[in-house]
């Protein structure tokens, strides 16, 4: 992210405080949008969060460590989520996710070099009837086998 | 509203939306357009109509045609031949709908037959995106009743006669729960909805919230009254972006109908909603730690007493429901509790719905009536396993559950029959396995899940449930002791009686109960080194079926670690010492000839 867009983001986190912060139990809709804003929670929009909230930083790195959905990492600009419920698990879902790491060479957790992917494990997904499934931002892909993978990548190129 | 003579209804649930159902909602609405019948007949987008294996699902009405798993292509055929023409399109027919000499209607078909749908009722047959379609559907009807011609106590009162207990897990019964905070004397008080839907393989609160957002508010509504609360949050996942934006639609319009918000239907009475998004933690389900969670902190359950309604959100009174439960509570005050204790066993009343999923060729929501069988659910409705594979055990309740094996599927389905079987109704979520299933993997998937979860507050489940997954992984890769199971049993009685919440107190129910019945499955890996039904990779060995190897020696050339050897038009052989267990010979064996056991 070059400086200036860095900057611009910040500005809009302002607006995000202004809405949320008479509300009680403002810090997870504000980290969510924070989230939606940069991709991520860079440590300067946590320290602006803690100054008009009023809520200790160590609190809020707490908060945004224990949640699993919460990075603080930038991510990649897709984000791919590997479904591994009990539906796609047993429909061998293990195999998408081998071939994921296969194919984009990196671990669940991971973003690829150029920035395009980042590779996830999530849970349950919603769609179990269409197991085993992948989810792409908000994509999903279901009724997989470990082939059709490459095909699917190639959409995102 | 406008009049039509022809209803088309579009599936727009997360399923059918990801087999592009969007685009043949709007070729529907292109077709119409060209052959002029844009007054004649309508394009709805609905929820979830449950039978997602067949997705993506389109019905017509008034015949009630079911169309099944249509592509963007068909439409062009079904505008032309069914609503120019009046010719139903046989070919494109759920094909179990389709006899010799008519068409059966969705109702007469196995999938449809033994369902009762309360809390789905709406799901399928209206437009989550318009409160006016609620509304024609006896929508608010309940609300008025309650806030015109009842006091908060009946409504209480109904609520416990119907018998309805919760949807979430653990069966509480749901007027009691009003009541408890009813009494609890304070200014503020809070009404909570649970959809968080943990549950890892259950979506029945995803389709509920997809396809009826109304019903949770109106219901919510309801609630608060009965306890005098005017605040409600609902906690939703953010994993379900399409059921955060219908009931964001959902409230916005309700405010507008004066159905939300201050003096609700000119009465005195105020209620508002707002909608918190969860971040990805199973344990927020847990009630204390969501509220924890609403309040803006890390999601640790506490320890209760003090129960939420007594102390809760933010310190005041507060009850909290599961979505399901909610889409109950509409139809009792309509139709009468009696109505809903009619329904079920003695001690569970009403209908349970259930997520079908795993090795089951009807995968999707079902909603029957509580007493019906574990059979009946999964051969009758739910077909039975797919490719005549055998099956071997239905998991219920999720990593807190336990499973129920083919011995045992003629339990009557409710609460107290599922518990004395090991495992537990759960929030719905039911996956069928079949042979091709190892139940020391499943147990194992589950534990996995649950370290992963753990909050790390409590020293039983923080460290307990560690020590049990080592255990069950050292057993799938073959380095399992005989003193395995014991120590087990043990751990797993120690970590119920003391962990702090229903997370790890639950946490060694798949662990028991996969051991109760599966036993010889847990002593094949230990004692033999066998994994019976061929999952647990590191106790396979592959072979050559000599029989079948027409010595084409492509095994040995696709082998990334060459340990198979031969000469052409030979049989080849595989070095077991030298192989990685990778797979590759026998996806690539063009004879079949190549076997894991
Ligand atoms: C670890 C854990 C996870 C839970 N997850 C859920 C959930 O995802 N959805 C839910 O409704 N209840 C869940 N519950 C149960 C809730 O704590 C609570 O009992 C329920 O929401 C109450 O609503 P009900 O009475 O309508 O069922 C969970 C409980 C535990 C211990
Ligand atoms: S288990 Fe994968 S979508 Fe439900």
């Amino acid at each position: 992210m070059s400086d200036i867009a860095f900057k611009e983001k910040m500005e809009k986190l302002e607006h995000i405080l202004e809405e949320h912060k008479n509300k009680q139990g403002a810090l997870m809709p504000i980290l969510h949008e924070t989230q939606e804003l940069f991709g991520y929670l860079p440590e300067e929009a946590q320290k602006r969060i803690s100054e008009v909230t009023l809520v200790p930083t160590a609190e809020i790195y707490g908060v945004a460590t224990f949640y699993s959905r919460f990075t603080l990492k930038p991510r990649g600009k897709y984000t791919i989520g590997v479904c591994l419920g009990t539906a796609c698990y047993v429909k061998d879902a293990q195999s998408i996710m081998d071939r994921l790491k296969d194919e984009l060479k990196i671990k669940p957790g991971d973003s690829t070099d150029d920035g395009k992917f980042t590779l996830e494990a999530t849970r349950c997904l919603g769609c179990c009837g269409l197991a085993p499934v992948i989810m792409i931002n908000e994509d999903v892909y279901g009724k997989l086998a470990a082939d059709d993978i490459p095909g699917i990548l190639k959409k995102y190129e | 509203m406008e009049m039509y003579r022809s209803h088309v209804m579009i599936c727009r649930g997360t399923g059918c939306t990801s087999a592009n159902s969007e685009q043949i909602a709007k070729n529907f609405e292109e077709e119409i357009k060209k052959h002029g019948l844009e007054k004649e007949v309508v394009v709805e987008r609905t929820g979830c109509f449950g039978l997602c294996a067949l997705g993506p699902i389109v019905i017509i009405y008034p015949e009630a045609s079911f169309y099944s798993l249509v592509k963007p292509e068909d439409v062009e055929e079904i505008v032309k031949e069914h609503l120019v023409k009046g010719r139903v399109v046989k070919r494109l027919l759920y094909a179990e709908s389709v006899e010799e000499d008519r068409i059966k209607s969705i109702n007469e078909v196995d999938f449809y037959k033994k369902q009762v749908r309360v809390a789905l009722r709406n799901c399928g047959i209206i437009n989550p995106e318009n409160i006016d379609e609620y509304i024609a559907f006896d929508g608010y009807k309940a609300l008025a009743k309650v806030l015109t011609e009842m006091t908060p106590v009946q409504v209480i009162d109904t609520v416990k006669k119907s018998g309805l207990r919760g949807r979430g897990g653990a069966g509480f019964p749901t007027g009691m729960k009003w009541e408890f905070a009813s009494k609890s004397h304070n200014e503020q008080k809070y009404v909570l909805c649970n959809a968080d839907e943990g549950d890892p393989g259950a979506f029945m609160d995803r389709s509920v919230l997809e396809g009826d957002p109304h019903s949770v508010i109106e219901a919510m509504t309801i609630a608060g009254y009965a306890i005098g609360a005017n605040q409600g949050y609902i906690y939703v996942r953010a994993e379900y972006p399409i059921a955060v934006k219908r009931l964001a639609i959902a409230i916005s319009q309700a405010r507008e109908y004066g159905l939300l918000g201050k003096g609700i239907m000119g009465t005195n009475f105020n209620f508002d909603l707002e909608v918190r998004l969860g971040a990805g933690a199973f344990v927020c389900g847990e009630e204390t730690a969501l509220i924890a969670s609403i309040e803006g902190q890390r999601g640790m359950p506490r320890p209760r007493p003090p129960f939420p309604a007594v102390k809760g959100l933010f310190g005041k009174p507060t009850i909290l429901n599961n979505v399901e439960t909610y889409a109950n509570i509409c139809p009792i005050f309509l139709n009468g509790p009696e109505w809903f204790a009619s329904m079920g066993t003695e001690k569970s009343k009403g209908t349970k719905v259930f997520a079908l999923g795993g090795k089951i060729n009807n995968t999707g929501l079902v909603e029957i009536p509580m007493g019906t069988t574990m059979r009946e659910v999964i051969y009758e409705i739910g077909g039975g396993c797919p490719n005549g594979k055998k099956y071997k055990a239905a998991q219920t309740g999720g990593p807190s559950g336990g499973c129920i094996p083919a011995s045992h599927l003629d339990v009557a389905i409710d609460y107290e029959n599922l518990i004395a079987l090991g495992s537990m109704m759960g929030s719905g979520g039911l996956i069928v396995m079949d042979e091709d299933n190892c139940m020391v993997d499943i147990a194992r998937y589950f534990l996995d899940f649950t370290v992963d979860e753990s909050c790390g507050k409590c020293t039983p489940c923080r460290e307990g449930t560690k020590r049990m997954l080592e255990i069950l992984e050292r057993i799938t890769e073959g380095k399992g002791e005989e003193s395995d199971i014991e120590k087990l049993e043990t751990l797993a009685k120690n970590i119920k009686n003391s962990a702090l919440c229903g997370l790890g107190q639950t946490a060694p129910n798949p662990i028991l109960s996969t051991l109760k019945y599966f036993r010889d499955e847990y002593e094949a890996h230990i004692r033999d080194k066998k994994c019976p039904a061929g999952v647990c990779q590191a106790l396979l060995s592959y072979t050559v079926i000599d029989e079948k190897c027409k010595g084409c020696g492509i095994c040995a050339k696709q082998c990334p670690v060459s340990c198979i050897s031969g000469q052409p038009k030979t049989v080849y052989k595989i070095n077991s010492d030298k192989c990685i267990k990778c797979g590759v010979c026998m996806t690539k064996c063009p004879f079949k000839a190549i076997e894991k056991k």
